[in-house]
């Protein structure tokens, strides 16, 4: 649905994004990781086609970025990162201003219908200047998604929200993402994790690393961690541990826990719980501890470890 | 097309209920009809019949420094709130967004000269048999078409800023050089140079002709094409900006 190819933006003689190559499939949620000013929402402004490449190119739904631009934008919806609205409208009329721009027919109903998707019911005929943070965010999101397009361009769609609120949002994105095409970029690893298929993370204008959550994290580690926690000393367990399959090393953490690697087509936990037991341990905790997004995310984004970070990414991936 | 009608209607709709255009409407007419008023005492101190070209020529001056108040706004703002982003990028044309912010701004000066138009009618009151309709004709579709060129420079100026003062400042700037252009001409030079600045000069072809009933093809098409030339030039600011 979204295939980009060698897209470069200069601002002047700063690079903000640098030959990007990836692409998008329809009912997938490709997410966008990096830190501030690496260059998603540059990325996601071209795309929307605010503004058009300094070189490469783009194609969304089979239309160039910069030949069929209006057509691009008539299938695309877009909610910017500062989420800009008019104070002065209420959110209904805004809704239908947008709508009427869109020459959508049934305006009405479609607003109707995009302000109970992100439950804005109760304001519609409020002032779009009255409302929260939170509030702003789904209207801006409401007219994103105002026509139901075939492509979604959302630049950290949860940020401002309560708790409530996100899990809705984020529902709704999943929801729209199993028959449509959404990009999304966030700051939040744990949203990337939870509702993206793919991750990009993005750093100084380049892509450090594409893959689904789960390998990625398989890749850096290269192995599975197991947490154990049992009462009393682990010390006298920790022989027992040893001699089960597939173990690579056994680290200490405290007194009573362990953080144990097994090379990753074993699952050990059966057999350490039940080692745990038959030597006399109360088993207190046994869970898989993975290495967490988050860490992922700073190796790589890390200046002088993202090279290297990248690199042993893709020795993982040869090696697999 | 549509799309202009659709911004237009929402910009009218804005003028509606923003107090600036109120604030300038209503000192507009004040300031008119003091005028008017000391026109008419003069007049019939002096034993003349007062003409519309009273109410017309003040009324010309009067758009001339109003319009960068009312203009500066329309798409500076809608720059500096960052709304600019999503109308750029909704399947809008770039020209559709500035024509339709000209036609929204042009609709609500319609409104204002249709309300000046109470002075020509108390006039007709005082003169006998009555006003030169004539004149108040040509007078008016000069002062209309003058205001269509006023507006589409201040939506032109506009887009190139984010702040609406500097697009005031400027558009008073760019109208006054090009009401007055002709100016120093008439004092010393002579032949062609003369000549072009005269064509170029805004004033010449309102106060030379339209103000005195006359309604000339070539004044029309002057004002016309300056309107469709500003919208252009706005069209392709608002282009450029994509770019940078």
């Amino acid at each position: 649905m979204i295939e980009v190819t060698g897209l470069t933006k200069d601002y002047g003689p700063r690079r903000a994004i640098d030959r990007l190559n990836f692409n998008a499939h329809k009912g997938e949620i490709l997410g966008f990781l990096g830190p501030n000013g690496a260059g998603k929402t540059t990325t996601m402004r071209i795309l929307a086609g605010y503004m058009p490449p300094t070189s490469g190119t783009a194609q969304i739904g089979g239309f160039d970025l910069i030949k069929n631009s209006i057509d691009i934008r008539r299938m695309t919806g877009y909610l910017p990162e500062t989420v800009p609205l008019y104070n002065d409208m209420t959110v209904f009329d805004y809704l239908k201003y947008m709508a009427d721009l869109r020459h959508m027919k049934n305006g009405d109903d479609q607003v109707e219908e995009a302000i109970l998707k992100v439950d804005m019911k109760d304001r519609a005929h409020g002032y779009i200047g009255n409302l929260s943070k939170g509030m702003r965010q789904r209207v801006g999101l409401a007219q994103a998604i105002l026509h139901n397009p075939e492509v979604l361009i959302l630049d950290e769609p949860t940020i401002g929200l309560d708790p409530g609120q996100i899990i809705e949002v984020r529902k709704l994105i999943r929801d729209i993402g199993k028959t449509k095409t959404i990009l999304l970029s966030t700051h939040i690893l744990s949203e990337a994790q939870q509702i993206c298929n793919r991750v990009l993370i993005i750093n100084k204008g380049r892509i450090v690393v594409e893959d689904e959550p789960e390998k990625l994290q398989m890749r850096i580690s290269g192995s599975h961690n197991i947490l154990l926690r049992v009462s009393g000393s682990v010390d006298a367990l920790i022989p027992f541990i040893n001699k089960l399959k597939g173990i690579t090393e056994i680290n200490k953490h405290g007194d009573n826990t362990l953080e144990i690697k097994v090379s990753p087509s074993v699952d050990a936990r059966p057999e350490i719980a039940r080692a745990a037991i038959k030597n006399g341990f109360d088993l207190l905790e046994l869970r898989a501890s993975n290495i967490s997004l988050e860490e992922i995310f700073l190796q790589l984004t890390h200046d002088d470890s993202m090279l290297a970070s990248a690199d042993r990414v893709n020795n993982a991936v040869e090696e697999e | 097309m549509k799309n202009t009608w659709t911004i237009a209607k929402r910009e009218f709709n804005l003028f509606i209920i923003s107090p600036i255009a109120y604030v300038v409407a209503f000192m507009l007419m004040l300031i008119l009809g003091i005028i008017f008023f000391a026109n008419m005492l003069i007049a019939f101190v002096n034993t003349y019949d007062p003409t519309v070209q009273f109410i017309i020529a003040p009324l010309v001056t009067l758009f001339l420094f109003s319009t960068p108040a009312l203009t500066m706004r329309t798409i500076a703002e809608e720059h500096r709130s960052g709304t600019l982003e999503t109308l750029l990028t909704a399947p809008v044309r770039d020209w559709e967004l500035i024509t339709g912010k000209w036609l929204g701004s042009f609709m609500f000066y319609l409104v204002v000269i249709a309300l000046t138009w109470v002075f020509p009618i108390i006039l007709n009151f005082f003169v006998d048999p009555g006003i030169d309709q004539g004149l108040l004709v040509s007078g008016y579709l000069g002062v209309t078409l003058l205001v269509g060129v006023f507006v589409a420079i201040g939506v032109m100026t506009s887009s190139i800023f984010n702040n609406q003062i500097a697009a005031f400042f400027a558009t008073l700037g760019i109208l006054l050089v090009f009401w007055m252009i002709a100016y120093p001409t008439q004092i010393a030079a002579s032949g062609g140079g003369r000549s072009i600045l005269s064509y170029l000069d805004l004033s010449q072809h309102f106060y030379n002709s339209f103000l005195i009933g006359i309604v000339a093809v070539k004044d029309i098409v002057y004002y016309l094409s300056v309107t469709v030339l500003a919208l252009f030039l706005g069209t392709a600011t608002i282009e450029a900006r994509r770019w940078r």
